[in-house]
């Protein structure tokens, strides 16, 4: 049966300015435009991932909504009425790709940074060193010193493992299989450029990669894909996922037709089957079962590295992060809602799990009340968007934030949404050879370098008019933030005051 | 030189630090004496050594292991052969939960009862195929999940009515296969697997791994032969490629 969906979007052609060179028909992965006597486009099958409008040399192509497909209605929106046709079609889950789209408020634009006037000079940091420099892994509970024979003071405790950053910013899980190897490429260049680190998600590490072992967080997930001795040993940190901002509880599965021969090797499974991680590790049922994992991996990496702990932001993370500590982790990340996804039922990335900002907030505080916040660093993930995000969130208590959706972007990604097609355009979330090599990775590097050097800069000026010269200072230092438009049960858990209430 | 460790009372951290440097020194055989439940015993190892276990080690025995060999005197724990890679471990006794989760490389025999969850998630890529067999009888969820290995229940001197494996055997299987020394009830069965006879190439497979298994046990191949065995094999290695819309 022919589907009756309506196009989703219109491809209008200027045909007085096209000049028939095909381009478009070219770089169309969705199969979208067709060339007979002239350019003619399948309005069904295009995704607006507007590679043939940037590629166009005569602009002469412009994507709308099909507007009227669906009669107004401000209950029905076109959405929900074109998910109901698609079920009604296939009886088949929805899948859908990148993080939650709907309109749920995000307090990061609810909240303000304060600035010193006056009493409290400001800091100009185009001439004053700032310091961004951060340290992920266990703290000690206190520092002990001995003094030597000539008087020199040293340091007594023994440091668990630390991995430095140069920037309080991390890659977020991408695995190769939902992304291409030329992003992975891309972002291990651009975190060993920076001084931070790219996280393998849980399809492996391609050997071309191992050189980077020092920028690279290796993930452990359910499927245990690619996960061997030298594997782990290969890396700056080791990550056990647990949970996924966009899915928390669901499981991936990466379709046959993804895994090719590269896949495979670094995955370590047959060509053409499929990936699929369950929902739970097998072998973790509780706390202590995790401590028993995290251990595993201690013993397998001789103590050498932190051991990360990765979960989605859900209604009792804070608890949920204190046992993860008491387990022995090193670092929890907690992944808030807005994450995004290779591929994801759009139920559950739609409705489950809470924003990062109160999950970012309750864990810090609940660490804090307990004693133990300085026994694992925290990384927030899930709706970084840019640098005063990022401001934001330290000072709400994170240590170091995650960008997995703004990397994307910056490499070209259009948020089209339909990375579970394979199909990308932009040569991210594709294994198609064709599509892969239309990005660069030293272009890719080149770009991600750039983004974080420009939110360090930005960084630094916030921190600058701050009054404060180190980003220590800044973090879970919420006395700096303000609530604008937040009722006053949300102020209290984010731990805010009102903006127009002074100390 | 073998190097024999009195494991009483001794913290399994330092125990396994001890096998480590000692390996790395070029140590090859280990005998720990009177384990009880240290865990992580040649947890990624990647030397050809030898361990022999006088005792109960405990959970995560072999994880992440990459060549040695381990051999238990005793029942084992949990998680034994977890994510291991390459290497061999033989049990003289039974094993307890998850065994052989994610494994992708290397043998693990039990003389006798392995419990829930064996094999889970066991994985194959090329010749690295991933052995499991259990002389006596396997709890619930055996080969859930199952990507790829080998897995042998012979269900060897198990009382009247008691079944080979529990229910949901080999649910959301997609590869690898499960021999069965014996019958299993339909309902017990995962619905992504299929019974089948096994022919000429099974049996070859299935006879050169129990020849190694006997000889370890001093068992006689010829009686374990003698009774028929059934096959489960997954229906699909996509088994939930249908279940969503475009
Ligand atoms: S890319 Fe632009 S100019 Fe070239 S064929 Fe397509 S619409 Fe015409
Ligand atoms: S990664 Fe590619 S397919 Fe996914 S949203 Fe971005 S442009 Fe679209």
């Amino acid at each position: 049966m022919a589907s009756e969906l309506p196009p989703e979007f219109i491809v209008k052609i200027a045909y007085d300015r096209c000049r028939r060179c095909k381009r478009c028909v070219m770089n169309c992965s969705f199969g979208c435009m067709q060339f007979t006597d002239r350019v003619v486009p399948e309005h069904k099958l295009c995704v607006a991932c507007q590679r043939c409008v940037t590629f166009c040399p005569e602009h002469a192509i412009t994507i709308t909504k099909n507007e009227l497909a669906y009669k107004e209605n401000a209950n029905w929106s076109p959405e929900t009425r074109q998910n109901i046709l698609k079920q009604a079609e296939t009886g088949g889950i929805l899948l859908t790709g990148m993080g939650n789209p709907r309109e749920y408020p995000i307090l990061w634009d609810h909240l303000l940074v304060d600035a010193c006037q006056v009493t409290n000079p400001s800091i100009d940091p185009l001439r004053e060193p700032m310091e961004l420099r951060t340290f992920l892994g266990r703290k000690p509970d206190r520092l002990e010193f001995v003094e030597s024979e000539y008087g020199e003071i040293d340091l007594a405790t023994e440091i668990e493992p630390q991995v430095r950053l140069d920037v309080p910013v991390v890659f977020g899980a991408m695995s190769y299989g939902a992304v291409s190897l030329n992003v992975h490429r891309s972002l291990a260049m651009a975190a060993a450029r920076s001084g931070t680190l790219m996280n393998t998600g849980e399809g492996g590490l391609h050997k071309e990669l191992y050189p980077y072992s020092g920028n690279v967080i290796v993930q452990v997930a359910s499927g245990r894909f690619g996960v061997h001795s030298e594997y782990l040993n290969t890396s700056a940190m080791v990550e056990i996922k647990i949970g996924q901002g966009a899915k928390p509880g669901i499981g991936g599965h990466l379709p046959g037709e993804k895994v090719d021969e590269d896949i495979s090797k670094t995955r370590m499974i047959p060509v053409g089957s499929d990936a699929i991680s369950p929902a739970p590790h097998h072998d973790i049922y509780s706390i202590e079962d995790l401590s028993q994992l995290i251990y595993a991996i201690k013993e397998a990496t001789d103590y050498e590295k932190p051991v990360s702990v990765k979960i989605s932001a859900v209604h009792n993370v804070a608890a949920i992060a204190s046992g993860i500590v008491r387990a022995g982790a090193d670092v929890v990340t907690i992944d808030g809602f807005r994450g995004g996804t290779g591929a994801a039922p759009m139920v559950i990335r739609d409705n489950v799990g809470i924003p990062i900002e109160l999950a970012l907030a309750a864990v810090d505080e609940r660490l804090r009340s307990e004693g133990i916040r300085n026994n694992a660093s925290i990384i927030c993930a899930g709706g970084i968007r840019n640098s005063g995000d990022m401001a934001k969130a330290i000072a709400l208590g994170a240590d170091a934030v995650v960008i997995g959706t703004a990397a994307l972007v910056a490499l070209g990604c259009r948020i089209c949404q339909k990375c579970y097609t394979g199909n990308c355009a932009w040569g991210i979330a594709t294994q198609k050879p064709e599509l892969v090599r239309r990005l660069d990775p030293q272009v890719g590097a080149g770009r991600l370098t750039n983004l974080l050097t420009a939110w360090s800069l930005e960084l630094k000026e916030v921190l600058g008019s701050l009054g404060v010269n180190s980003i220590e200072s800044l973090r879970g230092s919420r006395e700096r933030l303000r609530g604008i438009g937040l009722d006053s049960q949300t102020l209290e858990l984010l731990g805010v005051k009102p903006a127009g209430v002074g100390q | 030189m073998v190097m024999r460790i009195d494991c009483k009372g001794l913290y399994y951290r330092k125990q396994n630090k001890i096998i480590r440097d000692a390996a790395e020194e070029g140590e090859t055989e280990f005998i720990l004496d009177n384990a009880n439940g240290q865990r992580y015993i040649g947890n990624g190892i990647e030397k050809n050594i030898k361990i022999t276990v006088n005792g109960v080690p405990g959970n995560d025995l072999a994880m992440f292991m990459n060549g040695p060999t381990i051999i238990v005197n005793a029942n084992a724990q949990d998680g034994v052969a977890n994510t291991m890679n390459a290497g061999e471990v033989i049990v003289h006794g039974s094993a307890g939960d998850v065994i052989g989760y994610g494994m992708r490389g290397g043998k693990l025999y039990v003389r006798g009862n392995i419990g829930y969850r064996a094999g889970i998630h066991a994985k194959e890529y090329k010749k690295q195929i991933p052995i499991i067999i259990a002389g006596g009888v396997a709890g619930d969820f055996c080969g859930e999940y199952m990507a790829g290995g080998v897995l042998v229940l012979l269900g060897l001197n198990r009382g009247e009515g008691v079944p080979i494996a529990g229910n949901y055997l080999g649910t959301g299987m997609h590869g690898g296969v499960i021999y069965i020394r014996g019958e299993v009830d339909e309902y017990t069965l995962g619905k992504e697997v299929s019974v089948l006879p096994l022919d000429k190439k099974d049996l070859k497979v299935l006879t050169k791994h129990l020849k190694e298994y006997c000889e370890h046990f001093g068992l006689d191949l010829d009686e374990i032969m003698a009774e028929p065995f059934i096959k489960l094999q997954p229906l699909s290695n996509r088994p939930y490629g249908c279940l969503y819309a475009y």
